[in-house]
């Protein structure tokens, strides 16, 4: 066990833990973020992704001495009142099925846009090949981000 | 008088000296890099070259240096999952990064994402893809700097000291080793370079 030090949306966080330990778990089992889902296990799904400094990453896979006094950002941070464009959009459209793996659509859908706020089909189909839904949203996912992206410039 | 003839001394004078021309001068040659030590040193240059190449062409060092859009996984060379895309940098596309799942070491269990230090693919400028190329062309290819990332042949041997390349050789579990160990790998790209980077035809 070690002490570990992060940022979680917004917040200083210390915890007592083995440095190896996926930062899924540290933000599910003690942080109490239950928001970001399990998915495989492997970085094969995306159904566990956050944000890292504003990059989307698979937690399920990224140790936690990998974000020692990083930022980490999860669903429960991409604002504090549903206000953030992806969470407008999301409702607006009703995207999800299950909702299972929309947490870690969104995380990356939001990664997505503040670094393209235009982003194509083809930008999208390239930022989200990694986050699979058994419901198959995918339409509707890709029908959003534009809709958010349409949000995000009129923000501006 | 079977020695009757008897040679004015300018004459025998210059018979030695043609002698020495015709006898020391080719030992010289040869023990200053005449056209055949040239030849022989070309020969053990293009040896060494082969097998850099061996390395260069192991799917820990192909997948990656693919003429592909994206990387590549596998012993086969198959596309990686996700249809994930090189990006300008070789960093991935804008919101699917290689970070976000290869970390700085490799993920403990079988078929986990692999990871070192600056994991990346080349960048699209300079792709640096060996895939159905031949071993001439790789080897031109790498002593190119338009086509080697403006790398000098000295320039080469710190990259393949890097964390990135030195993981080949501790790919995880499930996943094949180049055929030369590291060392051997760099001490034989050494011994192509100080021999004169002779590249097969």
């Amino acid at each position: 066990m070690e002490t570990t030090r992060f940022r979680v949306n917004g917040k200083s966080v210390e915890l007592q833990i083995d440095p190896q330990t996926p930062l899924l778990w540290a933000l599910r089992e003690q942080l109490g973020l239950t928001g970001t889902k399990f998915g495989c296990g492997m970085a094969l799904c995306g159904a566990c992704t956050v944000q890292v400094n504003g990059n989307a990453v698979r937690s399920c896979v990224t140790p936690v001495r990998a974000v020692r006094d990083q930022q980490v950002t999860t669903i429960e941070g991409l604002s504090s009142d549903r206000s953030h464009p992806v969470q407008r959009a999301w409702l607006q459209i009703q995207v999800p099925q299950c909702g299972y793996c929309q947490p870690g659509q969104m995380m990356g859908a939001a990664a997505l846009l503040a670094v393209n706020e235009n982003p194509s089909d083809s930008d999208i189909d390239d930022a989200m090949a990694g986050n699979l839904c058994r419901c198959g949203t995918y339409a509707r996912i890709r029908k959003a981000i534009h809709l958010a992206a349409e949000m995000t410039r009129g923000q501006k | 008088m079977i020695c009757g003839v008897i040679r004015p001394l300018w004459l025998r004078v210059g018979i030695w000296i043609v002698n020495i021309f015709l006898y020391v001068l080719p030992v010289f040659l040869e023990s200053s890099g005449g056209p055949r030590a040239q030849a022989q040193g070309n020969n053990e240059s293009v040896l060494a070259f082969r097998a850099v190449a061996s390395v260069l062409t192991s799917p820990r060092c192909l997948n990656c240096h693919t003429s592909a859009d994206g990387p590549l996984q596998g012993d086969d060379n198959h596309p990686h999952a996700m249809n994930v895309k090189r990006g300008a940098e070789g960093k991935g596309s804008a919101a699917l990064r290689c970070r976000a799942c290869h970390q700085t070491e490799n993920a403990k269990f079988l078929h986990g994402p692999p990871g070192a230090a600056d994991w990346q693919l080349p960048p699209a400028s300079t792709p640096m893809a060996w895939k159905g190329l031949t071993t001439g062309q790789i080897c031109r290819a790498l002593k190119d700097p338009a086509k080697n990332g403006n790398r000098s042949l000295q320039d080469l041997i710190p990259h393949m000291e890097t964390s990135l390349v030195r993981w080949a050789w501790n790919p995880g579990p499930g996943r094949t080793l180049p055929p030369l160990s590291h060392e051997e790998f760099v001490s034989r790209l050494k011994e192509w370079i100080d021999s004169g980077a002779a590249c097969p035809e």
